[in-house]
């Protein structure tokens, strides 16, 4: 067989073109299962284009202090960050983030999910790539339910969840009706107050960015969220954050759990739950309107503006957040563990499928979840779980601080919707948003 | 029972307590390092131990640069804090001058600002000079953090030793430098030496700092266990191992030293 001379040149001219500027890349990542998984198969992409990936490894909340004061001050010491569907579109229209919609006609942007790409989008410019995203809906106990001859429906409601949880819970044997998220911060509590906020008609601003948390919307779902804590929930709820409750339920002692999405691979791991055959899922539930009801979040990638190897970040973005990325992870870790939520072709890979049987209630509740109509009324932000200004992490935090001191007895349902208005009311006009 | 031996020991019985307490984070530690991860949040001290978080934490990380800077940190910030100190305590020891206790009033008050409100600053001088993520950095900040303690130790240190032992050396024709490292330098020698294995552990120690002007090339064990926390996902057993990892060097130091330690923390405290 002859072969042509130069079809070989032009690759090894191709090759030794990317090793002539092989870079050394500094990626900023957070402790996260896929995060792990990515940094394992990295050697293969420095194999494939010669460039160097030296990872810094950081709690979340550490990660953003560190990558925030790095960004602001343009010291360029990382040239990848792994950033959130929360700081994206506020870092893209300050201008800290590289736009990432050129990373090559190879990269299928038309096969990540519309609401991830929306959620990290600013102006319709594509500021971070998705390397997964969630959304939250219903874990519950199968057999917990059969015991006490429940069945919950595909779209269980706020009544519904109260019912169930009233009949399952039994403290008694460890068996706590709910379990719920009360670790009081922007992204703990607040996340699933938020969202229950949502379906219960309510709102955190108006269209003058008024504050609207003293409202009867609020106080249904404060009064709901603590009724369920307080009454169906685990001792000690208001210490209870993702980790703790994900501990709790895959230790068998929830009927209950709404949360995370991408929680479910790991509670169907018997390796690690003991609770793996008998754990179902659903929608999460709503109350009176179907908006908001389950939180949309995505870890991305993004390039620092700062950062001089943008070329070479931007190879490393197309790789990690590829179809073939995530065919590599399904045949070296199984395909149960590939980064799940951003790219339609996992949902319709069979192997996928078959190894999560929760695949598809998790595009459903991802596709539904759209940070750009979350809530009843119109309302001057995006965000389901958030507002995606710069001021709501300490509006967050500190109304989240609020409601587990509501949620511990220390103060009524109404002086903590007062509280809580009046302080965010505060901050907002002391950012001069009310117009 | 003898009221002596009584009083005895109760007094026996309070100093176990109280070293118990004071140990117990530090033991409950090592436990968890030995627990799989479904265990490490159920408080129970029966299970089966495993070594599986030191092989995860050995994998995923490597251990060893980071625990060369922190020794390159540790110790390049202490020599030069006590360059700095030992000429500045003896200064201010030996020749007060009207401002003498109000600058080392001043120099202490420099450690109740809250290090998070001069970070941006520190930021800018760092990238401007070029010394973010360098260990050259690192050693000059904890240089900086640590020289308010290591200067009011050494001047207490130096207060004790009487002025007419530096007299009688300056009769002999002493200059001050000669008096510096032949008379004072040996008789206060178990409190320097105190100083500089606190200044150590005060290093090795420091988080602030050190996560926030390293990445990748200086970062020391600090930024080694920050790498284990995680708000999604089990990671006690495994933040434990990477902690059991970062604190046994220096804890090891510090019992080899311990007596030493001991020693010059009580010195000239009976006289």
């Amino acid at each position: 067989m002859k072969v042509s001379g130069f079809p070989v040149l032009g690759a090894v001219l191709l090759a030794s073109t990317a090793f002539a500027h092989a870079e050394t890349l500094t990626i900023a990542t957070v402790n996260n299962s896929d995060m792990i998984i990515m940094q394992k198969l990295s050697p293969a992409f420095e194999q494939a284009t010669g460039h160097k990936l030296n990872w810094v490894v950081l709690e979340e909340n550490v990660l953003r202090q560190r990558v925030t004061t790095d960004i602001a001050t343009e010291g360029g010491q990382f040239d990848i960050i792994t950033i959130g569907a929360y700081e994206t579109p506020i870092w893209g229209a300050a201008e800290w983030l590289t736009p990432v919609d050129d990373l090559g006609d190879a990269y299928d942007y038309d096969d990540i999910l519309e609401p991830v790409k929306n959620g990290l989008s600013y102006e319709g410019k594509l500021f971070a790539v998705p390397f997964y995203a969630e959304s939250s809906f219903t874990f519950y106990r199968k057999d917990l339910f059969e015991a006490k001859g429940l069945t919950m429906p595909e779209q269980p409601t706020y009544d519904d969840i109260l019912a169930a949880a009233k009949a399952i819970h039994d403290p008694a044997s460890n068996t706590y009706g709910i379990c719920l998220r009360g670790k009081p911060g922007w992204g703990e509590n607040m996340a699933y107050v938020s969202t229950l906020v949502n379906t219960f008609g309510g709102k955190w601003f108006d269209m003058e960015w008024n504050t609207t948390i003293n409202t009867p919307e609020w106080k249904q779902a404060l009064t709901l969220y603590l009724d369920l804590l307080n009454n169906y929930g685990p001792p000690g709820a208001a210490s209870n954050g993702h980790n703790e409750n994900r501990a709790l339920f895959a230790s068998g002692n929830c009927g209950i759990w709404i949360d995370a999405t991408s929680a479910a691979g790991y509670i169907f791991n018997p390796n690690e739950s003991k609770v793996a055959d008998t754990t179902a899922f659903a929608k999460a539930p709503i109350a009176a309107v179907d908006k908001g009801a389950g939180w949309a979040w995505a870890w991305a990638l993004g390039i620092p503006a700062s950062s001089q190897k943008a070329d070479a970040a931007k190879q490393f973005l197309a790789w990690a957040t590829s179809k073939e990325y995530v065919e590599m992870v399904g045949e070296s870790e199984g395909w149960v563990s590939v980064p799940p939520g951003t790219r339609k072709s996992t949902y319709a890979n069979p192997k996928y499928t078959e190894a999560a049987p929760f695949a598809d209630t998790v595009l459903a509740a991802i596709l539904a979840a759209d940070p750009a109509d979350a809530t009843k009324d119109e309302v001057p932000y995006t965000g389901v779980q958030f507002v995606a200004i710069p001021e709501f992490q300490g509006i967050g935090t500190q109304v989240g601080q609020t409601v587990a001191a509501a949620l511990t007895g220390q103060m009524s349902v109404d002086q903590a919707l007062q509280t809580m208005q009046s302080a965010t009311e505060r901050t907002m006009k002391q950012a001069g948003y009310p117009k | 029972m003898n009221p002596k031996l009584v009083r005895k020991l109760a007094l026996t019985v309070l100093a176990w307590s109280v070293a118990g307490i004071m140990f117990f984070p530090v033991a409950w530690m090592l436990v968890t390092a030995f627990k799989t991860e479904i265990d490490a949040v159920t408080p129970s001290l029966v299970f089966s131990p495993t070594f599986e978080n030191f092989v995860v934490v050995d994998q995923r990380a490597d251990y060893f640069k980071f625990a060369m800077n922190s020794v390159v940190i540790a110790f390049g910030s202490t020599i030069l804090a006590l360059a700095l100190a030992v000429p500045a305590a003896y200064a201010m020891a030996f020749y007060p001058g009207r401002f003498t206790k109000d600058i080392l009033l001043w120099m202490l008050s420099t450690k109740m600002l809250p290090a998070v409100g001069v970070l941006v600053p520190m930021y800018l001088i760092f990238r401007n000079t070029g010394l973010l993520d360098t260990r050259t950095g690192l050693i000059i900040v904890h240089t900086l953090v640590n020289l308010p303690i290591i200067v009011w130790m050494c001047y207490s240190f130096f207060k004790d030793i009487p002025n007419e032992i530096l007299e009688a050396g300056r009769m002999d024709g002493a200059r001050p430098r000669e008096q510096l490292f032949y008379l004072l330098l040996p008789l206060t020698l178990p409190g320097i030496g105190s100083t500089a294995l606190l200044a150590i552990i005060l290093s090795w120690n420091e988080a602030f700092w050190s996560l926030n002007l390293s990445a990748a090339n200086a970062a020391p064990l600090t930024a080694f266990i920050a790498s284990f926390s995680s708000p999604e996902g089990l990671f006690w057993a495994k933040l434990s191992a990477a902690s059991t990892m970062a604190v046994a060097p220096i804890l090891i130091f510090g019992w080899l030293t311990q007596r030493q330690l001991v020693r010059g923390l009580t010195f000239g405290a009976v006289k």
